[in-house]
């Protein structure tokens, strides 16, 4: 992919500087999923297969309007669909593009031991580097959304890239380009806020949605995408999306404090032991005497 | 087999079976190879080790395999050592003595058995971080395969893995230090099987009054 108008700002199991962070200045790239406007025909979809070149592969009927149960290593761009019965007892059919959230502070990044498997662009897009994984499956585990999936046979995570190919040469993502309703924006994250903003506002005043709202999380420092909800007080109802995203607690806590309490152990430990030894010496040989303090008689 | 027929000539005794030589040896070269692959991940610091050991995709196919292995080793270990691994009285006076045992004050100590209060503290942390080892890391070979409803699992592995292997690392560090630095004869007594006389009388005078008891008693 072209690397170049694409700096990297964040580099997974990187020791040392990050090349490229603040030597350029670039617009924070955003995708804006108006739900409200979603019909589910799943162009996006085959926009996203077909532009990433992935191969073909069964989808799962389930009686819904949904392709496949969640998204696959080779399908990264699902709509999820539910049916939702209102409290007036109406029903709604809740279509939610389900993709990478290309987070601001990227679980999948913090968690990954790999030097350069992950790495998040000055734009902020969060790429996988498959030439750099190693198949831990690290980035699993530190994803709020359940995004990164594991090729099983090469052993590498795969998931949606934004198009950064596509983005680098000045275009938008296949799916917006595909999207036949407009409930699809590119473009720079205070555009899209404000353009996210002003349609929530929209179905709040003019339609029967008193809590309609943009959905951008700040428990991972916003994202790249981002929501118009009819509801935002229930994101659960879209496919499950999480109210309030984390990156887990315990991967906070193993990436931080345990690492420095680790280091400081290892090394405290080794010095400790160097200097014992250099203090107290072996203990006498055991066909020898000794005097208190391990001294030889 | 007998106590007795452990003597062997010119002032030695025999501490370690052929089994448990070999027992030793698998549990130390698999838990070198995790160590070494496991500080890689641990660390973009080290990440270099991997790549020295073959690379890191190779490393982290193989340091599961290598911890089935360690496991192996450590139930095995189990089986033959944990009836002498139990506590007794005289270990409590010992850890009430472990300053004289830091500072070479041996003769201070109270009589240890084969076994003395420190070596069965090691064991038995070796036995439970590997368990800890061995639950986490069974999570975490598999990540992709826990369901999202289960991701606790994952949540409590990333943590309790490098928590135990730490552990671990700290008691491996004490386990070298002591074998090779402090007590000569130790390395050979793991390498070839014994000790001398003295080694036993001076480390483990419980052991020895055992040896001599059962060597002198009437033969059948």
């Amino acid at each position: 992919m072209s690397q170049e108008i694409l700096r990297i700002q964040k580099i997974s199991g990187h020791s040392g500087t990050v090349p490229g962070e603040d030597t350029q200045r670039q617009f924070t790239v955003c995708k804006l999923i108006d739900t409200t406007t979603c019909i589910g025909c799943k162009a996006c979809e085959v926009a996203c297969m077909e532009w990433n070149d992935l191969p073909f592969g069964e989808t799962v009927f389930d009686n819904t309007y949904q392709t496949m149960p969640e998204t696959r290593w080779n399908y990264w761009n699902l709509i999820l669909f539910n049916e939702h019965e209102r409290e007036d007892g109406t029903l709604m059919w809740l279509m939610r593009k389900n993709q990478c959230m290309h987070c601001a502070e990227p679980g999948c990044l913090a968690a990954c031991p790999a030097d350069g498997a992950i790495v998040q662009y000055t734009n902020g897009i969060v790429d996988f580097q498959q030439a750099n994984c190693i198949g831990c499956g690290y980035c699993i585990t530190g994803c709020p959304f359940d995004i990164p999936k594991m090729n099983p046979k090469t052993n590498r995570v795969f998931k949606c890239t934004l198009c950064a190919d596509r983005v680098s040469e000045g275009l938008e993502p296949a799916c917006i380009k595909a999207c036949p309703t407009g409930c699809l924006h590119f473009g720079s994250k205070d555009d899209m806020k404000f353009l996210a903003e002003g349609r929530a506002k929209q179905l709040r005043d003019h339609f029967d949605f008193p809590n309609a709202g943009v959905y951008d999380p700040p428990g991972v420092g916003g994202t790249g995408v981002i929501y118009v909800l009819h509801d935002a007080t229930q994101p659960e109802l879209y496919g499950g999306l999480p109210k309030d995203p984390h990156i887990p607690w315990t991967v906070k806590l193993w990436k931080g404090p345990l690492k420095w309490l680790g280091n400081v152990a290892m090394v405290g430990g080794l010095i400790g032991l160097v200097v014992h030894y250099l203090r107290f010496g072996p203990k006498a040989h055991a066909d020898e005497d000794t005097h208190p303090g391990g001294e030889k008689s | 087999m007998s106590t007795s027929e452990q003597v062997i000539p010119h002032g030695h005794v025999l501490r370690y079976t052929l089994k448990e030589r070999l027992t030793h040896w698998v549990a130390a070269g698999a838990y070198i190879y995790l160590l070494l692959t496991g500080l890689a991940f641990w660390s973009p610091w080290l990440f270099w080790v991997a790549v020295l050991l073959g690379g890191a995709p190779v490393s982290r196919m193989l340091h599961p395999w290598a911890g089935l292995i360690f496991f192996a080793a450590v139930s095995q270990m189990y089986v033959m050592w944990s009836p002498q691994m139990k506590q007794t009285d005289v270990d409590k006076r010992w850890w009430k003595a472990v300053g004289y045992y830091s500072t070479n004050q041996d003769d201070k100590m109270p009589p240890a058995g084969r076994y003395n209060a420190g070596q069965k503290f090691l064991f038995w942390g070796f036995f439970w971080g590997a368990v800890a080892l061995l639950a986490s890391g069974l999570v975490l070979w598999f990540p992709e395969r826990i369901p999202w409803n289960l991701r606790f699992l994952r949540y409590i592995s990333v943590i309790v893995h490098p928590a135990a292997a730490l552990i671990t690392i700290g008691l491996f560090l004490i386990h070298i230090y002591m074998g090779v630095f402090a007590e000569r004869g130790a390395v050979s007594s793991v390498i070839r099987g014994d000790v001398t006389l003295a080694f036993a009388k001076r480390y483990h005078p419980g052991w020895y009054d055992e040896i001599v008891r059962e060597s002198s008693a009437p033969r059948k």
